[in-house]
């Protein structure tokens, strides 16, 4: 006799972990299952939790979760080979509560947010594969796991397994095989420095903390980001980049992090740091167009699963931890009703499409596409910047007006008046 | 019919411990907490006990209560039931009063039911002392047998176990009574992949905890206060020097050989 619940969550990170969390609050039976040691063990987001969507999970979390540092500066950097143009924004009022954001360090994040799950009554099974779903009727109606007396029957089933999606292809809900256009992937290094070190090479108040994005050289001009992150005791170090222009251009994710760290602005914040933990992941950033089918007959995907990333704000958390709201809530009235066939699950799309999440994903629905065709934002551009900025803040007794003239002509050679107004009216479009 | 209890420590994942050079403590803030490894191999020879001879296996672990968590293993694994001893009264405690409180949780057991045996670990990957296990045997008055590595049966009606110990380089076969302690050595066995059944019933299962008032104890005798040692420094032994190697015939290899001792005047030069 296989073992019956309610609900079977496959995944817990904080997508499989919301639902869980929400559905065994409302007394629904719940197993999660993980294929990691722990919760978290495999993740390797940077990586940035944010206030508003966590706490619509666990209110007033920040008390008790395991957090990095709030962050009260956002950097952006614009990096060429020897130089960087560099843009920010820092605010006293992310210093306190509510905050707007933290660093986490999602090995301890996810084992915390999955006690909470587990308080509430929640069944949580690590180092459990779920290798296939379980049919009857053209319905889901379980998982086998990989253990002996491994099935498991249950009215829903909640993928929240993550960006390599196995078991949302085997539900027919996504095409089968891997698309290198909207799989990102992205490689991170945990390197530990004493606190004071990074707070003096931050510039921050003791526990606060900043996060910089990286774009241009950085990536080598591929489209993607790298990003720095201050950790209580720790720095993370990442980039990611399109799958598809890694491949074309025959390059692998561990050089790129390599060239990251030895470039000058970069190489003096690691300086005396000690690798603790590499670790490479993907991350889907197709965005609207690659959103799967959502839901089916006792099925629902949420999070990375279903492609819920916005890879122009770096926001996936906050994407999943909503999305696991909305498929638990979406359970929960299907509950009501005692049938979870497609058409009582169907609200969930409709949730998703009326928060942000969808909404956001819709505003740059064209963005990936639209940098892949124009790399020169990512390759041109960042160059020309520098050079301009070098030139005029070159002081040699030329006049600023002749220096102005100059850079324009370096600027116009490169790309005429007509292209620069082309680009910056379709980046308008594409991201405005 | 075997009546036995499995003693289980929570270590910290070593894999991930670092030594503080400054305090020389161990830096055990954010290292995840595993069972200790000799452990899960002395529950694994508990349960195929079980299995062959019919019982009850109980495990049993003194830490704070997030010590749970080893004792769910150890329930996936197919103990019967789990027991927790957890009081702040108990930190600190060294291995004199950790084996003085497991013995008595181990009397307690044995009120209900008789124990037959009890299982340790060789020792703990944490605190490496491996004093605990024999502590425990010597307060109860059980057959101690060490650095098992097989067990060859159990014979119910004379109330007899033989084993095999682990020698530095060769095996001891003993015979001995029960009651009997074991502490094992990790070629005891091959751990199980647990059943998906067995660890929905560990998830499930709720654990007994007892704290100093539940067992029969003298104040004295218990954490800090009944704790005649304290950790003073923990360090890594600095390397030896690597030696070295004089090549050549062996008689001009033993005439420099000689040279160099008179040199270094370790003997005389005749
Ligand atoms: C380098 C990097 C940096 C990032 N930075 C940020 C950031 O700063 N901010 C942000 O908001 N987002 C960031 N993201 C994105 C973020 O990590 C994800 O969007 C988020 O983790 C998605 O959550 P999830 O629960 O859907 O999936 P995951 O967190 O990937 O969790 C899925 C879980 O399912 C388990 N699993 C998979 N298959 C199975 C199976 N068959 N059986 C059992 N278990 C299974 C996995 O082990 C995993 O634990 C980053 C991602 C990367 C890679
Ligand atoms: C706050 C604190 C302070 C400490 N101070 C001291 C100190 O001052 N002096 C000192 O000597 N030690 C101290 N310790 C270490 C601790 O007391 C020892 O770890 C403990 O006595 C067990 O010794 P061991 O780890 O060497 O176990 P070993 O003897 O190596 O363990 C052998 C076996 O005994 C069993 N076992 C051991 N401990 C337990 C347990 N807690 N529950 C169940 N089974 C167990 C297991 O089967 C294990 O495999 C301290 C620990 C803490 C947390």
């Amino acid at each position: 006799m296989a073992e019956r619940f309610e609900v079977v969550v496959v995944g817990a990170g904080p997508a499989g972990l919301a639902a869980a969390l929400t559905l065994a609050r409302a007394g629904v039976e719940v197993i999660v299952f993980e294929r990691g040691e722990h919760p978290g063990s495999k993740n390797v987001m940077g990586g940035v939790l944010y206030r508003h969507p966590t706490e619509a999970v666990v209110p007033g979390f920040y008390h008790q979760a395991p957090l990095e540092r709030p962050v009260v500066e956002q950097r952006l950097w614009l990096l060429t080979g020897e130089a960087a143009l560099t843009l920010g924004y820092k605010d006293m009022v992310f210093a306190g509560e509510p905050f707007n954001a933290f660093t986490v360090l999602r090995a301890r994040f996810d084992r915390w947010l999955a006690d909470q799950a587990v308080a509430a009554g929640a069944l949580l099974i690590n180092e459990t594969v779920v290798e296939d779903l379980l049919w009857e009727n053209e319905r889901v109606v379980g998982v086998r796991t990989g253990r002996e007396g491994g099935d498991v029957r249950a009215e829903v089933v909640v993928l929240a397994e993550g960006a390599n999606s196995l078991l949302t292809q085997k539900a027919g809900l996504k095409p089968d095989g891997i698309n290198t256009n909207q799989l990102a992937v992205a490689v991170k290094e945990i390197i530990a420095l004493p606190r004071e070190k990074i707070e003096d090479r931050f510039n921050l108040e003791e526990g606060q903390g900043c996060t910089i994005e990286l774009l241009g050289e950085a990536t080598k001009g591929m489209l993607g980001t790298a990003f720095i992150y201050t950790n209580k005791d720790s720095l993370s170090v990442g980039v990611g980049v399109l799958l598809a222009s890694l491949v074309r251009r025959r390059l692998n994710p561990n050089d790129l992090l390599e060239h990251l760290k030895s470039h000058p602005m970069v190489r003096s914040l690691l300086a005396g740091g000690e690798s603790k933990e590499y670790q490479g992941h993907l991350i889907p950033e197709g965005g609207y167009q690659a959103v799967p089918k959502l839901y089916g007959n006792g099925v629902l995907v949420v999070g990375d699963a279903a492609m819920l990333v916005n890879g122009v704000h770096r926001e996936g958390s906050n994407l999943a931890l909503t999305s696991g709201l909305l498929a638990a809530r979406t359970i929960l009235a299907a509950r009501e009703k005692g049938d979870y066939s497609e058409a009582n699950l169907a609200p969930y799309r409709r949730a998703l499409e009326e928060s942000f999440v969808l909404k956001d994903l819709k505003k740059y629905q064209g963005a990936s596409f639209f940098f892949d065709q124009n790399p020169q934002f990512f390759t041109l551009y960042p160059g020309l910047l520098s050079r301009a900025a070098r030139e005029f803040l070159t002081v040699d007794n030329v006049p600023k007006r002749a220096k102005q003239k100059r850079i324009l002509r370096e600027i116009t050679a490169a790309r005429s008046r007509f292209q620069i107004a082309r680009d910056l009216y379709s980046l308008w479009r594409v991201m405005g | 019919m075997l009546q036995m209890v499995v003693c289980v420590k929570q270590v910290p994942d070593t894999a991930e411990v670092r030594i503080n050079p400054r305090t020389n403590t161990l830096v055990r803030a954010g290292v995840p907490a595993i069972l200790n490894p000799y452990d899960a191999h002395a529950v694994e020879a508990a349960v195929q006990l079980k299995e062959k001879y019919g019982g009850q296996v109980t495990a049993l672990s003194m830490g704070p209560p997030q010590a749970e968590e080893v004792l769910r293993r150890a329930l996936g694994m197919g103990a019967d039931r789990a027991i927790l001893l957890s009081d702040r009264a108990f930190a600190g405690s060294d291995t004199l009063a950790t084996s003085y409180i497991l013995a008595a949780a181990i009397r307690a057991i044995d009120r209900e039911t008789p124990v037959d045996l009890v299982f340790c670990g060789k020792q703990a990957i944490d605190g490496d002392t491996a004093q605990v296990g024999p502590g425990i045997a010597a307060r109860l008055g059980f057959t101690q047998l060490t650095y098992v590595m097989a067990i060859d049966g159990v014979d119910l009606e004379k109330r007899q176990i033989q084993v095999q110990r682990k020698l530095e380089d060769k095996r001891e076969v003993i015979r001995g009574r029960l009651p009997a302690l074991l502490t094992v050595v990790k070629d005891l066995n091959e751990l199980r992949y647990a059943s998906l059944p067995a660890l929905i019933r560990a998830a499930r299962a709720t654990i007994t905890t007892w704290s100093k008032d539940d067992l029969d104890l003298d104040p004295a005798s218990i954490g800090l206060k009944g704790s005649p040692t304290s950790v003073r420094r923990i360090f890594a032994p600095p390397a030896r020097p690597g030696g070295e190697l004089i090549p050549g015939e062996p008689r001009q290899a033993a005439a420099i050989l000689v040279a160099k001792l008179v040199q270094t005047k370790i003997i005389a030069d005749k």
